[in-house]
């Protein structure tokens, strides 16, 4: 923030993409030394950026946030050696899928697959179901009242709405981070305790898997000398940090992410958009979010939604739009609503 | 004086500034719900400080002829009698096998309607259970107790199951009392775990957690002073129950030793002497103050220990 460099040229470009970027580094500025440099650089924006149409915006951007050690994570993330593949993989899988609340139908009509071990983001405009959509994921709609989801989720190829299976099991393998962090009134300790306890998991030692869960969450430091204390007495950003590492403690494969940041100030969300690429060495991570330089910062691939009003009743229900990786999103999306949304000219 | 100067000089400017700025009409209407309400708070702590004084009065009547100890452990209640006694320990054991025969009942069941209202029942079917639960808790006394009386002890004790029981028993009454307070201890539990925010059962469920474990280790704890509040309730009404047991516990004062026993209580000894000719200002008056007293006591003091219990245990959201 207090260097001049890191914003002065973006801020002199009058493209949205340069803004975005700007946005990126200033706030990322503020947050430097809370993120190690990333020794995969700038190397990584290759694999990215398979397009040849790489534009000159983003690569302006890059060099600025090239001045910035911390920023090199956010744009690049990715190592060479771990290319982002041309399609996800599809450890979920969503096709044709209709999510209803009573007889409204919030979701309409999505295909759309989660790659192993990427970050994807969900954009769009206020109630176009992005939140719908993310909680059809681990079966989370299964606690809200008069919702139904039609079509096929699969997870690693299960349906997961099967009648066979055990929608807790669903969400032991795919846990859930919400918007305004929710720790349970208990200590710290307890808090990340309280999954393994009730899921039944084999533990060794149980300090040490909160040891561990609080230390991936980047939160160990700050709350080691007080495991006892109520969670309660966290700052909101330790707070949903804290909530990540509970989600991390079950060792679930997706983490599930619904706007984790909007409750927080600028400095904790880098530190859990930072977290979020560790995270994704291990998990697999789908977030929801309306910043729009956040998903640009974390997403490998990104979702944009729309809500459309429905032919028959008139009601809008939500629409996939458009789904890619995110610099082909940003730089050059397909369909028009896209780019308005993107520009900020619409929603 | 320059005191005075400095503190009345430069800051009177822009407070005088202030007031003619911000003079507004005096909020009449405010003025009086404040002076109503504070009537009904100064109301209700004379009210509770005369009832205090009402029992304390006679009470130190009674003890002015009857020493502390050999009313609080005598074990022979016989206040009536020539070679009059006034060990309260019979009352008290009757009480105690009254009181905690209806919290098995009621605290497993009460408990058990809450959970399953707030947790488990569709928002349709709460609907019109909870309204059905608050109008069992308005039933009279009298009809539990006479419910009690001919029904539990007489019809199912004595003519079905063939106990070895006599006209009354602490059973029966325990039992129905314990029918009575469900409804009280479910009602206000479930209205404490229902403000229980919902964004900690989805966190809890989006851990792998199932509706029980979510129930008991979050929404329990977070809502315990609720239900802590409900059964302490549920304990004061129980020991402060007076009808059923006076029909259907019994009036012999004497220690009770099984479930199957009669036995007078507190309340019951209350009751019956109440409704006798005792001379205002005689002794065998005065003991029923003194009676009164003690159970005042025992609910203050349950009430002190939830609060400990409260804080010691509660895990406030
Ligand atoms: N529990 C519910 N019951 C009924 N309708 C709902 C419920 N939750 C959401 N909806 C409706 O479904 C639609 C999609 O809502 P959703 O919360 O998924 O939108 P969103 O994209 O997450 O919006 P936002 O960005 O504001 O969070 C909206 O029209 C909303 O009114
Ligand atoms: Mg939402």
């Amino acid at each position: 923030m207090t260097d001049p460099t890191t914003t002065t040229p973006a801020t002199t470009q009058g493209s949205s993409h340069a803004a975005a970027a700007s946005a990126g580094a200033t706030s990322t500025g503020t947050g430097t030394g809370a993120t190690p440099a990333s020794e995969s650089g700038i190397d990584g924006m290759g694999p990215n950026n398979t397009s040849p149409t790489a534009d000159s915006n983003l690569t302006d951007g890059a060099d600025i946030l090239h001045q910035q050690p911390g920023m090199t994570v956010h744009l690049t993330g990715r190592a060479a050696s771990e290319a982002l593949p041309e399609k996800p993989n599809g450890i979920i899988r969503c096709e044709d899928v209709n999510v209803y609340y009573g007889n409204f139908r919030a979701v309409t009509g999505v295909n759309l697959d989660f790659g192993f071990n990427e970050i994807t983001a969900l954009i769009g405009p206020s109630g176009c179901g992005k939140s719908t959509l993310l909680r059809s994921l681990n079966r989370m709609n299964d606690l809200v009242e008069g919702a139904r989801v039609e079509g096929k989720v699969t997870f690693q190829g299960a349906d997961m709405y099967a009648p066979e299976v055990d929608a807790i099991e669903v969400r032991r393998r795919i846990g859930m981070v919400f918007q305004k962090p929710n720790p349970f009134p208990k200590s710290i300790y307890d808090n990340i305790a309280y999954g393994p306890r009730v899921t039944g998991m084999k533990v060794s030692s149980m300090d040490d898997l909160v040891e561990e869960a609080l230390t991936k969450a980047a939160l160990w430091t700050e709350v080691k000398d007080k495991l006892k204390q109520s969670a309660f007495g966290l700052s909101g950003g330790q707070q949903q940090r804290l909530c990540i590492a509970r989600t991390i403690a079950v060792k679930p494969d997706v983490i599930l992410m619904d706007e984790p940041c909007s409750a927080l100030d600028p400095i904790a969300t880098v530190r859990i958009e930072d977290l979020m690429h560790d995270l994704r060495k291990e998990y697999t991570i789908v977030i929801v979010t309306h910043n729009m330089q956040q998903a640009a910062r974390v997403a490998d691939r990104t979702a944009f939604f729309t809500a459309l009003a429905d032919e028959g009743t008139g009601d809008r229900t939500g629409v996939l739009v458009e789904y890619a990786k995110t610099s082909k999103i940003f730089e050059s999306p397909d369909d028009q609503r896209t780019e308005d949304y993107i520009s900020g000219r619409f929603g | 004086m320059t005191l005075v100067k400095e503190s009345g000089g430069p800051a009177s400017a822009p407070g005088r500034q202030a007031q003619t700025q911000f003079k507004g009409r005096k909020r009449y209407g405010e003025l009086i719900i404040i002076t109503v309400l504070r009537s009904a708070a100064i109301l209700t702590v004379l009210t509770t400080i005369g009832i205090v004084l009402a029992l304390l009065i006679p009470a130190l009547g009674f003890f002015q002829q009857v020493p502390v100890t050999d009313f609080l452990f005598g074990d022979r209640w016989a206040p009536r009698f020539a070679d009059a006694s006034f060990g309260v320990i019979p009352l008290i054991t009757a009480t105690i096998w009254t009181t905690c025969i209806a919290l098995l009942v009621a605290i497993p069941i009460g408990l058990g309607a809450a959970v399953l209202l707030s947790e488990y029942a569709k928002p349709g079917l709460r609907k019109v259970l909870k309204p059905i639960l608050e109008i069992l808790a308005g039933v009279p006394t009298v009809v539990y107790g006479y419910f009690a009386l001919t029904f539990v002890q007489g019809t199912i004790f004595r003519d079905w199951l063939k106990l070895e029981t006599g006209a009354f028993s602490v059973l029966a009454a325990g039992l129905v009392m314990g029918v009575m307070i469900v409804p009280t201890i479910a009602s206000i539990s479930e209205d404490a775990m229902n403000a229980v925010p919902q964004s900690l059962r989805q966190g809890s469920a989006a851990l792998g957690a199932n509706r029980m474990q979510t129930s008991i280790r979050v929404v329990f704890p977070a809502a315990l002073s609720g239900i802590v509040a409900a059964v302490v309730l549920g304990v004061s009404r129980a020991i402060g129950e007076t009808m059923i047991v006076a029909l259907a516990a019994g009036n012999q004062a004497r220690i009770v030793g099984g479930p199957l026993e009669e036995g007078q209580t507190m309340t019951g000894f209350i009751a019956n002497a109440a409704l006798g000719d005792s001379r205002v200002g005689s002794l065998e008056y005065d003991t029923l103050f003194a009676v009164g007293l003690l159970l005042f006591f025992v609910t203050l003091l349950i009430n002190f220990i939830s609060i400990q219990f409260v804080r010691r245990f509660r895990e406030e959201y």
